[in-house]
């Protein structure tokens, strides 16, 4: 597998590794936010953890599209499938996250909603052709990085005067929310948390370049390195913010320079420009409403944008109490400090998003390093009894 | 009035589909029996002509093990479900150390699918049963209408007999023995999906669908000590270690860099975010044995086909009991988790 297996050399990774310990500075600790899920995913799945010392700390955060989608929008598709009668498409992942009530599109689909499984915007349109007599609404989520297929099925649905095909638009942009988290202290002080730097979604940026990051240097003054998604590729960005952090220097490097550039896919930014236009805010779940984080379907492609389309109600949909899933996602609390984790909470039978999506936090620590985790919320217990 | 004839063949047309008189247990369905089935499955158990096949008693002890088979696409690289029904209960049949003498099969055919495509199905399913050397001893057929099944559903049943002196079983599990794979992972499982409707990718990935009992009798013939084998079908590699450790004082520790997993097969997790570990294999064992044995072992299962690619993954630990844990390729280490639902593919 050329390109990939290169990534994941033992040798390579244990010269990483060793570097990493040579300079990383025992005396203080480094806090670095994965902001994509793709890189939480990938650090559990290899184990990246074992090869950096235990100072060098991952906050895991609100990367993920299919845990960020607040639990209303969730309703709001499982009533289109239902109330609406139309062909939902979906992407596998967004199937099982249970909204209010804890039903999901899976279980909908169980009920005899028409919910479809589709691997990308062209199968959602494709089902729109051969199904002329029924609504088909695909469910757009993710980051810059899903958003231009959506952009491309939107105008070649278009050009083609197709009139039952409509996307429920929730693609959401991530130099919005991490301004969000990184503002959070301000609006309130408990949710300080200590970031020492960012490993950049190197997907994200195939698309917008590393240039729209340059804020978080220049204005916030922490450092990013763009990041790919393989383990070797983690390491060495690892040990690219660990030099940063150490010299001082406060810059967006790339490691991923073999796909990122600075400028990024300006051909795919400007379909995106001509399909869609910036929410005034959105309300993502763990981060609540964020001030232009989303984008909306512009007037001149409504026929074709869900929520005009078709008559939404009013929802008072309500998360599970007492589910960590927003202070896991704002990097406030880890998975261990849920009530729930492990407990009434695991992948087969999720209470919040960041289980039940393979990218969340909650997932990645009960599929890959449960037994620390089961072990370390044990002695935590036991410490708070013995405080008590 | 007209003398009774005998049921004979009845030529089908080749457009024909099955109808509901197919499956009303008349005349009808003795033709598409006799068209059908019994030009593909010949042997002396069925031609006995009763309901219930009768068997010779062998020497030994007996086993029976039952599977239901539905699958989509029926038709897939490398095999079909009759192949499949035939391969999948032989096999689960020959995990417990047994060499199966008899398979029954039963058939649920959904109203109007095409004649051809049964036969088709027939003709696999009588050559996997010929080249396995297992015949098919008795059988059924059942039409529900249409819409109400997906094509066909098969359910086989497997007799087997175990010699004596074998003993596998899951209490035989003990910390320090080796943990041996047949070969490949994931062949079956990507050769599936690249057929799937809105997922269809071009691969030269077939599926390892194949009957192990040749290869398990070889096996247990010089090393009836082995302590347990398995097939790692649904759920795959991980859902049968995590079957085996859970619960137990006993936990199992995997080499990623040692389980052997095709480059396409590989490339195709990638593009699909899915793990090799978790897709279902047809054609391939599991083996414990003790750490002595593992070389000898190896060597047999590589003499056949089916274990060209045979390696030894790992060990049986009693570090970590209840969990299967993995040295990553990199060097790190993580748990193998057992699949949970169904795996779908992630969004980017």
């Amino acid at each position: 597998m050329k390109y990939v297996e290169e990534f994941r050399d033992r040798a390579l990774a244990e010269k990483l590794s060793a570097a990493i310990r040579a300079e990383a500075d025992p005396a203080r600790s480094y806090n670095f936010m994965e902001f994509c899920g793709g890189h939480t995913h990938a650090i559990f799945r290899y184990g990246v953890q074992d090869l950096v010392p235990g100072n060098v700390h991952f906050v895991h955060g609100p990367g993920c599209p299919v845990c960020i989608l607040p639990i209303r929008r969730l309703d709001d598709a499982i009533e289109l499938a239902e109330r609406h009668g139309v062909i939902l498409c979906s992407y596998g992942d967004m199937l099982r996250v249970p909204g209010s009530k804890r039903r999901s599109l899976l279980s909908v689909k169980a009920q005899g909603a028409d919910v479809r499984m589709v691997y990308s915007t062209l199968d959602a349109l494709d089902i729109a052709r051969k199904n002329p007599d029924r609504q088909v609404v695909f469910l757009g989520i993710g980051f810059e990085t899903t958003t231009p297929p959506t952009a491309l099925a939107i105008r070649q649905a278009a050009d083609e005067g197709l009139t039952n095909f409509s996307v429920f638009c929730n693609h959401v942009l991530t130099p919005a929310a991490i301004r969000h988290i990184l503002d959070a202290p301000d609006i309130d002080p408990e949710e300080a948390v200590h970031l020492d730097g960012f490993l950049g979604p190197s997907h994200v940026s195939t698309v917008i370049g590393s240039r729209p990051y340059e804020f978080l240097s220049e204005t916030y003054r922490k450092p990013v390195v763009i990041a790919g998604f393989e383990p070797l590729d983690v390491l060495q960005s690892v040990l690219m913010l660990i030099r940063q952090v150490n010299e001082g220097r406060v810059e967006v490097e790339n490691q991923y320079a073999r796909v990122v550039t600075r400028e990024g896919n300006t051909k795919a930014q400007d379909l995106v420009d001509e399909i869609f236009e910036l929410r005034p805010a959105f309300e993502w779940r763990g981060l609540g409403m964020v001030a232009r984080s989303a984008l909306a379907i512009r007037p001149a492609y409504a026929p074709f944008d869900a929520e005009a389309r078709f008559d939404l109600s009013e929802k008072t949909s309500r998360e599970v109490k007492s589910c960590e899933c927003p202070a896991i996602l704002r990097g406030v609390k880890k998975p261990k400090d849920c009530k729930l984790f492990g407990n009434v909470c695991t992948p087969d039978n999720p209470m919040g998003s960041c289980m039940v999506s393979s990218e969340g936090s909650c997932a990645a620590y009960w599929t890959y390093r449960r037994a620390e985790t089961l072990a370390e919320m044990a002695k935590d217990k036991a410490m708070a009894e013995q405080a008590a | 009035m007209t003398a009774m004839q005998p049921i004979r063949a009845k030529r089908f047309h080749a457009d024909a589909r099955v109808t509901m008189s197919h499956g009303g247990g008349g005349r009808a369905t003795s033709e598409l029996i006799a068209s059908v089935f019994a030009p593909h499955f010949a042997n002396p158990l069925l031609e006995q002509g009763h309901d219930a096949a009768r068997l010779d008693r062998p020497a030994g002890r007996i086993v029976v093990s039952t599977d239901g088979h539905v699958i989509s696409p029926l038709f897939f690289p490398g095999g079909d479900i009759g192949s499949l029904a035939v391969h999948g209960t032989l096999n689960d049949v020959a995990m417990g150390g047994a060499q199966p003498i008899a398979l029954t099969a039963a058939f649920v055919i959904e109203e109007g699918f095409p004649l051809a495509d049964l036969e088709r199905i027939a003709a696999s399913m009588g050559e996997a049963a010929r080249r396995a050397g297992v015949p098919i001893a008795t059988g059924d057929t059942k039409v529900v209408e249409r819409g109400k099944g997906d094509g066909v559903f098969i359910t086989t049943t497997g007799i087997g007999v175990v010699p004596d002196g074998v003993e596998i079983g899951p209490d035989r599990l003990a910390a320090g023995q080796a943990i041996l794979l047949s070969g490949t992972l994931g062949d079956h499982g990507v050769a599936i999906m690249s057929q799937r409707q809105g997922l269809e990718f071009e691969t030269t990935i077939t599926s390892d669908s194949a009957a192990l009992h040749h290869m398990v009798a070889d096996m247990v013939a010089a090393v009836p000590g082995i302590a347990l084998l398995r097939d790692p079908t649904r759920g795959g590699l991980s859902s049968t270690l995590n079957e085996l450790v859970e619960g137990t004082r006993l936990g199992v520790l995997i080499e990623e860099a040692a389980i052997p997993v095709k480059g396409e097969v590989a490339s195709a997790c990638e593009l699909l975010g899915l793990d090799p570990l978790h897709i279902a294999n047809e054609g391939k064992l599991v083996c414990i044995c003790e750490e002595a044995d593992a070389q000898t072992l190896l060597a047999i299962m590589r003499t056949h086909g089916e274990g060209t690619d045979a390696a030894r993954i790992g060990t049986v630990t009693a570090e970590e009991p209840g969990f299967v844990r993995m040295t990553t390729a990199i060097g790190g280490t993580r748990i193998v988790d057992w699949l949970s639902g169904e795996q779908l593919p992630r969004i980017c």
